[in-house]
């Protein structure tokens, strides 16, 4: 479980998130929703020491993160797999490259050891014969399918995903929600994502976080979510025409 | 003006002791280091030699035309081409021209990492990106850069042999005993001192305005332009330091 109490941070004079108190649990997907500057990414980046928060704390399970130095960060790092918003693919490096980087840096695996691990992590997102292709000369989609492979090639207990379908058709849009929605529940990971996409709301919300102007507003779940009375939870889901016939059936 | 120059200051000595901090897996720094040496040495061996011969070619026809006089002897036009070749061509213009080509490659290589998130990859997997990006770059350019100066010497020095012979400024032999007159080794120790201090310089300030660079591809360029623009403005003062230092 990943714990923030309190949690404040500020840019120069402008407060961007104000005292949030937010739980993410362990085995769910954990969304965090909230309109665009709302402050849900650099609430992100706060969790994963990104960002320096200025009061209050982040705890993983029962370790404080938040007082730890870099080098006692880094163990908790390893356990710590994140998928960018761009996918944050390493350019010099091949695609297997990439998958493989965390294990040389942090394991003594053999490259033998290290080539089944990527074809693996490869498999488990619906990717073969793109090992020894570059992140240039593969699709936005299949980017952030790497980005996956190549986060939970340490096999993290906490997964974090900056908003893991933006710019993507439906389609693939949703074959991404459901694969991260599956790799939680299979390898029993605690995965925080930040989405404004309302379909990965309703498709994957186990447990929804409402940012509204740095304040945590709102919290419920895919089946409470479209029931609430809250009038800004309310003006952020039912934007669309989409989502306000939805809630007319 | 003056606190913001302090600001850089101090945040570039807080990165150059982050770049400092042992390296998490030391093979890896190593291959790293060997890719480095081939990025940012051998891919500038092209440039260094045709900038060299064509230097130590005009080097040798202007100090003939300055020392047309029969009271100084021939062989000083090779003397004289040496001694600004080795003491300052070489190693200040040729790591003025490395801190164009190399030090806007570090920037522009880093600046992007950092705007399209990679260095924050890095960092979440509990790797040091300073370590990582900016570290083997500085050990090999350290390494590669003498060399390259090195051969820059040889090569001007054979290019004004070169123009010196083809024009009829100077015969043959005139020069190759000029080159040989009065050598001092301590002249090439001060030459490769200066392009170990430059090349320390040409990547980490580079790589700090790399490193730091905010945006998108607007600010990478910006950064990439102030990498040159502040690393060649340090082997100036730096060449003075030095030239104080290690002559006067």
């Amino acid at each position: 479980m990943i714990e923030a109490s309190n949690v404040s941070k500020s840019f120069g004079d402008h407060l961007v998130l104000d005292g949030i108190s937010v739980k993410f649990e362990t085995g769910k997907c954990n969304l965090i929703i909230g309109q665009s500057g709302s402050g849900k990414t650099v609430l992100m980046k706060c969790l994963v020491g990104l960002y320096e928060i200025d009061n209050g704390r982040v705890m993983y399970d029962d370790r404080i993160f938040s007082r730890m130095s870099f080098d006692e960060m880094k163990v908790i790092r390893q356990e710590l797999g994140m998928l960018f918003q761009g996918g944050a693919l390493f350019d010099s490096m091949t695609v297997e490259e990439n998958i493989v980087f965390p294990l040389s840096m942090f394991t003594n695996q053999s490259p033998e050891e290290k080539r089944e691990r990527a074809n693996f992590c490869l498999s488990k997102v619906n990717l073969e014969n793109v090992n020894k292709l570059r992140p240039a000369e593969i699709s936005g989609g299949m980017k952030k399918r790497v980005a996956i492979a190549r986060a939970i090639a340490m096999n993290p207990k906490y997964l974090f995903c900056d908003e893991p379908n933006s710019g993507l058709d439906p389609h693939t849009a949703n074959v991404i929600d459901n694969l991260i929605s599956e790799l939680t529940k299979e390898y029993n990971m605690t995965t925080v994502i930040n989405t404004h996409d309302m379909n990965s709301v309703i498709e994957i919300g186990d447990k929804i976080s409402y940012i509204y102007k740095g304040k945590l507003w709102w919290e419920g779940n895919k089946d409470t979510i479209l029931e609430s009375d809250n009038p800004e939870l309310n003006e952020f889901v039912f934007a669309t025409e989409l989502t306000r016939k939805l809630k007319q059936k | 003006m003056i606190s913001g120059f302090l600001f850089h200051i101090g945040r570039y000595i807080l990165l150059i002791r982050q770049v400092f901090k042992r390296p998490e897996k030391q093979s890896i720094y190593f291959r790293q280091i060997l890719i480095e040496i081939e990025n940012l040495g051998l891919d500038s061996l092209a440039i260094v030699a045709f900038v060299s011969v064509f230097m130590g070619a005009v080097l040798c026809i202007q100090m003939a035309f300055n020392m047309d006089t029969p009271l100084i002897p021939l062989y000083t036009i090779g003397f004289a081409t040496r001694q600004s070749v080795v003491l300052e061509f070489s190693p200040t213009i040729i790591s003025l021209i490395l801190a164009g080509k190399v030090g806007s490659r570090i920037s522009s290589e880093i600046g992007t990492m950092r705007v399209t998130e990679q260095i924050d990859a890095l960092e979440i997997m509990g790797i040091n990106p300073t370590t990582y990006l900016i570290f083997p770059k500085i050990v090999a350019s350290m390494f590669i850069n003498p060399i390259l100066i090195m051969l820059s010497m040889i090569l001007a020095v054979a290019g004004g042999w070169l123009a010196g012979s083809l024009t009829g400024l100077v015969p043959s032999s005139e020069y190759v005993y000029g080159i040989k007159a009065f050598f001092e080794v301590y002249d090439i120790y001060y030459a490769l001192i200066k392009s170990v201090v430059f090349a320390f310089l040409i990547v980490s300030i580079s790589g700090y305005h790399g490193f730091y660079t905010k945006g998108g591809a607007l600010e990478v360029g910006a950064a990439s332009t102030k990498g040159v623009v502040h690393s060649t403005m340090a082997i100036i003062v730096f060449n003075l330091i030095l030239t104080k230092l290690l002559l006067a």
